[in-house]
């Protein structure tokens, strides 16, 4: 086993400059060529077509399919994920995964919060078994009482098992409190009551009503050609319904802002969650946000919280921030834990650093830094045909258009002071953070204190 | 954990389901095949890596992969937590953290902050027998780094102002890492109790109580000791050629002057011929989990020949849905709701093999390690058949082919394989040697492995056990 660590950054730092070359970074991820593929069925998926490895990536994901399990039935959508690649067609539980795994073909699926993802890589000369299996898991899964129940337990041990994580802890009492009575307050996973009420009827009613082309976008890369590709988008979701009947969801704002939540967990550390209302990711100001996340919190080392918490008084081993921008709400967040002693000292710091970041946004020095790490680092991504995949289908399913890579740097390099110092203001309220803290903490002001956390 | 830091959560909380695919090679050398061959040939060469060696003794390993214009630039240090000397526990970790602390040219702290402002990753980590550095950059920054890394090899500056607070830090990882998680606490217990005399039952981190101890001194000390280039393995990854990296290395890391570097020292485990049971019980705990380690040869230790067939082994028996204990267990007996077999024949020294599972509902732990123990019973008994290892070896051939499409995968593979006294040829030659397994060999080190009796067994129970 290895322990896996970084270090570093102090304060002063700047004479450092003797190392820097050059500082316009040529940006290779323009040297990605993209293209549109049409299927012969009118089947539309992004390509990246790279025939020096033999590996086909495939992608997919229907929008909103699953982001709103019924009431009573949480969980529904995720033990379907699991349970796809349980048998389908012809073939048992043991004989679909027998072909699976006899061709070192990879597929899985993922329930989201905002949509339900499927992922397949195979070598491109199994690429026909491939897309058959890929094809029968979606069109005819054979959800057989067996797979469902043995899934079903698997699901319920890793929630309990979850349940010694006071991570996990924290995010569910976080989501829970934000997001009361929405979707995205459930636990995706479904909870230890509702995961026994769901039946095989309701994982094909879910298959049925969700799997429609009308929600289904797709991106691929690796060894195959254009024209075998649409061949393929054909063969493997053109016998999909046109059309899906997912739930509509409700916009919604993050309740519980300004209050302080402790769980009582004998733990030898706090861990600390904090976050309040962010950006979506089509909001414009987007890159702005991007740049204050990078500063504040999201560059690991050099991000102020590290500078403020771990580098200058060796409070925690990692504190971060991050946007999590979704459908219906968005979130700015913060966390990182510390020894139960220094929580209330950390949190402060934290604190302050929120409101610093409002008051004074960030100096010249540190946006120049912030652009070119996050237009130097991004190509950085597409380090695998999986990788390269998945990346094209999050620009889809955001909807940036097909040219986005090459206009990425432009936006980033666009932001100014004014801009992140308006972003900062427009989000970063330290009195309005809804904080969530697992452990024995000292120093803190509880608004409302939980036994026992989960 | 960082948000950005390479992790791989520990084996006994690890949901294997979901990497069946990535299972065969989580820790194996991985394999691959070049774009002209057939994905499921079995012959020599898995990354096709060029090497050469500096005048001062440092080796160079080079895989080029030209699809987009990154690199990523390894430096791997043969040292570890299993050298440290006794009583400063942590120190090899401690140290790797310290590395970011400074030298003449680059202030504390300004290591990473280069990196990043020339968008870059960089990260580090340490194991037994190991520490490396590296930095994932665009090719254009690769010669930044190089002198960057080649600088602090030989000048770090430490003061006490920026050694204590780190010390904190580490303190505070720890927490983190091991004592806010019975999983892992437990983890650390088996561990401590399989390894009875060799340094491998200490943790990387440190016990708790030598690492609030640990100095500056100490870490000079062993980084004077260590951190010389013959002692180092320069690996990089990417869209490089060896024409244009050579010079390069040369003038960074051939300018380094080459020290004498203590040899590995390692003690031997004593005969034992007790089988230990640790028991975890916590209140936090709602998933009971059993796991049990039996010793096992590493790459470097197997005098009988016995790393490449218990690879294969481990592929039968836990290579995925379809593999026995899997079946066994979760399918068929339903007794269980995970389980798994684990060996990594990567390691300086010996290493282990483990099996565990996590108990269905309303199935004792009694009857669960029973039935673990029958089916290791029926495999050391009656052996598996020549066509288990047919099929085994042909998934983990077709595996391999996919080792190859990462920039980190390969420099991390040959890096480590080196560093724990591997060869670039053991490491091409992996799905030569892995088609050759035969059955018989395959039961012979099941036999000689899961056939010892001084195995131990760890339990993670809740505070109340209800039966449960």
């Amino acid at each position: 086993m290895i322990v896996l660590s970084k270090r570093l950054v102090s304060k002063r730092i700047f004479g450092a400059c003797l190392f820097l070359f050059a500082f316009v970074i040529t940006t290779p991820a323009a040297a990605i060529e993209i293209k549109r593929v049409v299927s012969p069925g009118g089947i539309e998926a992004w390509l990246v077509e790279d025939h020096k490895v033999p590996i086909i990536a495939l992608e997919w994901a229907f929008e909103g399919a699953g982001a709103s399990d019924p009431k009573g039935k949480e969980g529904l959508a995720n033990l379907a994920a699991r349970t796809l690649d349980e048998g389908a067609g012809p073939y048992d539980s043991q004989s679909f995964a027998a072909r699976l795994q006899d061709n070192a073909i990879a597929l899985g699926y993922d329930a989201g919060r905002d949509g339900f993802g499927g992922s397949l890589r195979t070598l491109s000369d199994r690429r026909d078994e491939a897309f058959e299996l890929t094809r029968l898991s979606l069109a005819e899964p054979r959800f057989d009482a067996e797979a469902v129940e043995r899934m079903r337990a698997a699901v319920l041990s890793s929630l309990r098992r979850d349940q010694a994580d006071p991570n996990y802890v924290g995010r569910r009492l976080f989501y829970s409190t934000a997001y009361p009575g929405h979707p995205y307050g459930d636990e995706i996973r479904g909870t230890l009551e509702s995961l026994p009420t769901i039946t095989p009827d309701d994982l094909r009613g879910f298959v049925k009503n969700g799997f429609g082309r009308d929600r289904l976008v797709v991106a691929a890369a690796g060894d195959i050609s254009p024209e075998d590709l649409g061949r393929a988008l054909d063969h493997v979701f053109g016998g999909l319904p046109a059309t899906s009947a997912n739930a509509a969801i409700p916009d919604v704002e993050p309740k519980g802002l300004g209050e302080t939540l402790v769980a009582t967990r004998p733990t030898a550390q706090t861990v600390m969650l904090m976050g309040q209302t962010g950006l979506k990711r089509a909001d414009p100001d987007w890159y702005a946000a991007t740049v204050m996340n990078y500063v504040l919190g999201g560059g690991g080392f050099g991000s102020r919280l590290m500078e403020e918490v771990r580098e200058k008084r060796g409070l925690s081993y990692g504190v971060y921030s991050y946007l999590i921008p979704m459908d219906h709400s968005a979130l700015v967040m913060a966390g990182g834990n510390t020894v139960n002693a220094k929580a209330g000292q950390a949190l402060d710091i934290m604190r302050q650093e929120w409101k610093r970041m409002a008051d004074e946004g960030v100096t010249e020095e540190e946006l120049a830094d912030a652009k070119t790490y996050l237009t130097g680092s991004f190509p950085l991504q597409l380090g695998s045909t999986q990788a390269i995949a998945g990346i094209l289908l999050q620009v889809k399913r955001d909807q940036l258009g097909i040219d986005y890579l090459d206009r990425r740097d432009a936006f980033i390099n666009g932001v100014t002071q004014a801009d992140v110092q308006r972003v900062a203001k427009r989000l970063l309220d330290p009195n309005r953070l809804l904080t969530v803290l697992v452990g024995r903490p000292e120093g803190v002001t509880a608004t409302r204190t939980i036994d026992g956390g989960s | 954990m960082l948000p950005n830091g390479p992790t791989a959560p520990p084996p006994w909380k690890r949901p294997w389901r979901r990497l069946a695919a990535a299972g065969v090679l989580a820790f194996a050398l991985a394999g691959a095949t070049p774009a002209a061959t057939p994905a499921f040939a079995a012959e020599k060469g898995v990354f096709f890596p060029e090497t050469f060696t500096l005048s001062n003794g440092m080796q160079v390993v080079l895989v080029t992969n030209q699809r987009v214009p990154v690199v990523t630039h390894m430096v791997w240090y043969k040292v570890g937590a299993a050298d440290e000397p006794r009583g400063v526990s942590g120190i090899a970790h401690f140290l790797e953290h310290l590395m970011f602390k400074g030298t003449e040219e680059v202030p504390p702290g300004a290591f990473s902050r280069i990196v990043a402002k020339n968008g870059g990753r960089d990260n580090a980590f340490t194991s037994w027998d190991y520490t490396a550095y590296f930095q994932n950059v665009a090719r254009d920054r690769l010669e930044l780094v190089m002198k960057m890394e080649a600088d602090r090899m030989s000048n770090l500056r430490l003061t006490d102002q920026l050694v204590y607070p780190e010390r904190d830090v580490i303190i505070e990882e720890r927490r983190q890492r091991i004592e806010n998680e019975p999983a892992d606490r437990i983890g650390e217990q088996i561990n401590a109790t399989l390894y009875v005399h060799h340094p491998y039952g200490t943790p990387i981190i440190g016990w708790p109580q030598e690492m609030a101890t640990l100095t500056r001194e100490e870490a000079e000390s062993f980084y004077k000791s260590w951190y010389a280039p013959n002692n180092a393995v320069l690996v990089v990854s990417g869209d490089v050629t060896a024409e244009e990296l050579k010079p390069l290395a040369e003038k960074y890391y051939g300018s380094v002057a080459a020290r004498p570097v203590p040899e590995r020292v390692r003690v031997q485990e004593p005969p034992i011929s007790a089988a230990r049971r640790v028991i975890l019980r916590d209140d936090e705990v709602r998933q009971p989990s059993i796991r049990r380690n039996w010793l096992a040869p590493s790459y470097r230790t197997d005098k009988e020949g016995y790393a490449y067939p218990l690879q294969v082994l481990s592929e039968i028996m836990s290579g995925g849905p379809t593999s026995r204990l899997y079946r066994s267990l979760v399918v068929e007996q339903r007794i269980a709701t995970s389980a798994w077999l684990g060996y990594s024949p990567s390691s300086w020294d010996m290493t282990s093999l483990a099996a565990g599972a996590s108990p269905a509902s309303g199935v004792t732990m009694e009857k669960l390690e029973a039935a673990l123990e029958a089916d290791i019973r029926t495999l050391v008994e009656k052996g598996v058949t020549e066509e288990e290892v047919a099929t085994a070896k042909k998934r983990m051939l077709a595996e391999a082919a996919y080792a190859r499409d990462s920039l980190t995968g390969p420099a991390q593979t040959l890096g480590a394989a080196i560093a724990t006294g591997q060869s670039i040829d053991d490491v091409e030659n992996w799905p030569v040697r892995i088609d050759a397994v035969t059955a018989d060999q395959v039961n012979a080190a099941a036999r000689a492995v899961l056939g010892q009796t001084n195995h131990v067994t760890g339990l993670l129970l809740p505070l109340q056990d209800k039966g449960s």
